[in-house]
């Protein structure tokens, strides 16, 4: 499993805010600095989680690496590749193999296009399958795995007619009629009820194993992610601040901000209280990033070097790394 | 006698087809200082359910019949002006869904805290407007912050300006609709702390609707299991949670992931829930239920009470609980 797949140097996406015609003329550039200089590998058939609250730039990474959008600075690698800047033409094959699914499926399915239309575009755009009928064969077999079973019953219908977690079967179905190797899942089940829920994770999960996936799971909710994730990295304000094994940051965290985060999760189980939190405040604009660790106006252990110096993403145990002045005594 | 004592309360959207059966036969108590948590489903008429105990319902809903008796006084049988100047916001308020959005942004925010005082009470707009401080205060907000305007507070502080509006008249009972739905995880507990907090401090009893069972464990005395427009299953949290006896409340409990615990295999309901304009009849769970039988499908449920405050509406409960 560890094979590298995905690999990415000091990737950064800064975007610049608009100003007024003045403000613009007099005074430098003010820029939202979204991703500020990551670095992670992503293995082969792993599920690696990107977790941190709204505003800390985990969609904006997803992203970046399917090269969506342009990264102001850094490189991101498919395979020892570096795709950060091929051109579409080469860029092309790549997309074939890297997907994404998308939070919303109420938004993300053309309303006009049948399901037969929606997952067989990629098909059309990349200009697989001789003629409809390869294609159709292709669409059924893809709705079967899904399981959108039978497959004609789902074929012809408008994505109105379907619940939300069909609309999301669809949307996966469409990720993975291209065979991908990679998909980025963005938040999928943020919308769905919590029964259903469970039925997408567990068919991400199947999927994984029958077609021999990589995900990159970008999730706010730390419980859904507990359940899928083999790793999983911490981001706040444009940085991670924690990277390791799941069961490791979970049964060991070691950044202030990712022991608040795991301490304010609700636990379905009345026994279990949320503790203290021992952070205040709330994610601040990442257009005013406060100066050296971005974390120490709401860190309870802020020290003078704290306010000065950014710290590093530093292994302290066993792939387990922290970005906190806290161990860099190396301890 | 319970401070709010709801009975077979039945309330209908009348729309070009029929009948959406959104609160159908709902029964349930809530006494002072008790919070209530509503769990269901998107659809499951929980959100209706709380407009209907207000009464600010869009002028298409029909409500068919039930009592809602605050103190023993029927909410449905008094007169809309009493209704408004006596009770709503005064006895009974409400928290909205996504309520942060809600504040006027042209509008400083203690004016509008002000403003729903002044609306109910007798008073002149400075003491509002000192009132209107104080309640910033209670909800952990500086009180020198009532002349801000709402875009110069984060999401989790416009929350909590929402909740110091609700409680501007000092309600018995406030009901949030999914208060921490649009919030990141650390505000959600902030939040959370702050209405537990208030609800010691001043004896408040609380209805929180929500899809999110965690929550409900969080903060919840009791809980009321809601689908296709009926309680399915009403008990203590502590017995809900440890000892589920529908197996809609069963199917739902396996499918929520946790953070502590044991890492278990998450079991999904197959299917989804029904249209409420033609719900199933019979059971409305049944097409979902992996004990239905012919019973399930022709007949409706009868309650079957489990002591003074739980109940369950099951044809096959000793057969699903028999293990």
């Amino acid at each position: 499993m560890n094979k590298t797949l995905i690999r990415v140097e000091n990737l950064k996406k800064w975007f610049p805010l608009k100003r007024g015609f003045f403000a613009s003329l007099f005074g430098s550039e003010v820029y939202v600095r979204a991703v500020d200089g990551i670095s992670f590998n992503i293995y082969e058939g792993e599920i690696f989680g990107l977790a941190g609250e709204s505003g800390s730039g985990k969609t904006t990474t997803g992203r970046l690496i399917l090269r969506l959008i342009e990264p102001t600075e850094g490189k991101i690698y498919f395979e020892d590749t570096d795709i950060t800047n091929l051109k579409s033409k080469e860029l092309k094959p790549y997309r074939r193999r890297m997907q994404i699914i998308f939070q919303d499926p109420y938004e993300s399915l053309n309303p006009r296009m049948t399901v037969y239309d929606i997952i067989t575009e990629p098909l059309r755009v990349h200009k697989i399958g001789e003629g409809e009928e390869e294609r159709l064969e292709l669409a059924y077999k893809i709705l079967e795995s899904v399981q959108l079973i039978p497959p004609e019953e789902f074929l012809y219908r408008f994505p109105h007619e379907l619940s939300g977690g069909q609309r999301q079967r669809v949307a996966i179905a469409r990720a993975l009629i291209l065979r991908p190797k990679f998909i980025v899942a963005d938040e999928p089940i943020s919308m769905l009820d919590m029964s259903i829920r469970a039925e997408i994770l567990n068919l991400m999960l199947n999927l994984k194993k029958e077609y021999g996936l990589t995900y990159l799971y970008i999730t706010h909710d730390l419980a859904t992610a507990r359940y899928i994730c083999d790793r999983i990295a911490i981001m706040y304000l444009g940085k991670i601040v924690e990277l390791g094994s799941m069961d490791s940051v979970l049964e060991n965290p070691l950044h202030p901000y990712t022991r608040a985060l795991l301490a304010a999760v609700p636990v379905p189980d009345p026994d279990i209280k949320i503790g203290e939190i021992p952070i205040k405040g709330e994610i601040p604009s990442p257009i005013n990033i406060p100066s050296g660790c971005r974390f120490h106006p709401r860190c309870p252990y802020a020290k003078e070097i704290c306010r000065s110096k950014e710290p590093e993403l530093k292994e302290i145990e066993y792939q387990h790394f922290v970005a906190c002045h806290l161990y860099s005594n190396g301890r | 006698m319970p401070l709010l004592s709801v009975r077979d309360l039945k309330m209908f959207y009348q729309v070009e087809r029929g009948f959406v059966k959104a609160v159908n036969d709902v029964t349930f108590d809530l006494n002072r200082g008790e919070a209530l948590g509503i769990a269901g489903e998107s659809g499951c008429g929980k959100s209706s359910l709380a407009l209907t105990i207000l009464r600010i319902l869009p002028p298409n809903a029909r409500i068919m019949g039930g009592s809602i008796l605050l103190e023993g006084q029927d909410l449905l049988k008094m007169n809309e002006e009493i209704l408004r100047k006596e009770v709503r916001w005064k006895r009974i308020s409400i928290v909205f869904q996504g309520a942060m959005n809600a504040l006027n942004p042209v509008f400083k925010v203690g004016d509008q805290i002000a403003e729903a005082i002044l609306l109910h009470e007798n008073i002149s707009k400075d003491e509002a407007l000192d009132r209107a401080r104080e309640l910033l205060k209670l909800v952990g907000i500086s009180p020198s912050r009532a002349d801000n305007y709402p875009h110069e507070f984060s999401g989790g502080m416009r929350q909590r300006v929402m909740i110091a509006m609700a409680l501007a008249c000092n309600p018995d009972i406030v009901i949030a609709d999914e208060p921490t739905t649009a919030l990141d995880v650390i505000v959600q507990a902030q939040i959370l702390k702050l209405l537990k907090d208030l609800r010691s401090k001043l004896n408040l009893s609380l209805i929180l609707i929500t899809h999110d069972l965690s929550i409900i464990s969080e903060i919840c005395d009791k809980v009321a299991i809601m689908y296709a427009g009926k309680i399915v299953e009403y008990g203590s949290t502590h017995e809900i949670f440890k000892n589920p006896l529908h197996p809609y409340t069963q199917g739902l409990i396996s499918a929520i992931p946790s953070i502590r615990g044991p890492k278990r295999q998450l079991q999904s309901i197959p299917g989804t829930p029904p249209d409420l304009l033609n719900p199933p009849p019979g059971c409305p769970f049944h097409p979902r239920c992996p004990y239905a039988d012919s019973t399930c499908k022709s007949e409706i449920p009868p309650v079957i009470s489990l002591g003074r405050s739980r109940y369950v509406m099951c044809h096959k409960i000793e057969e699903v609980n028999e293990r």
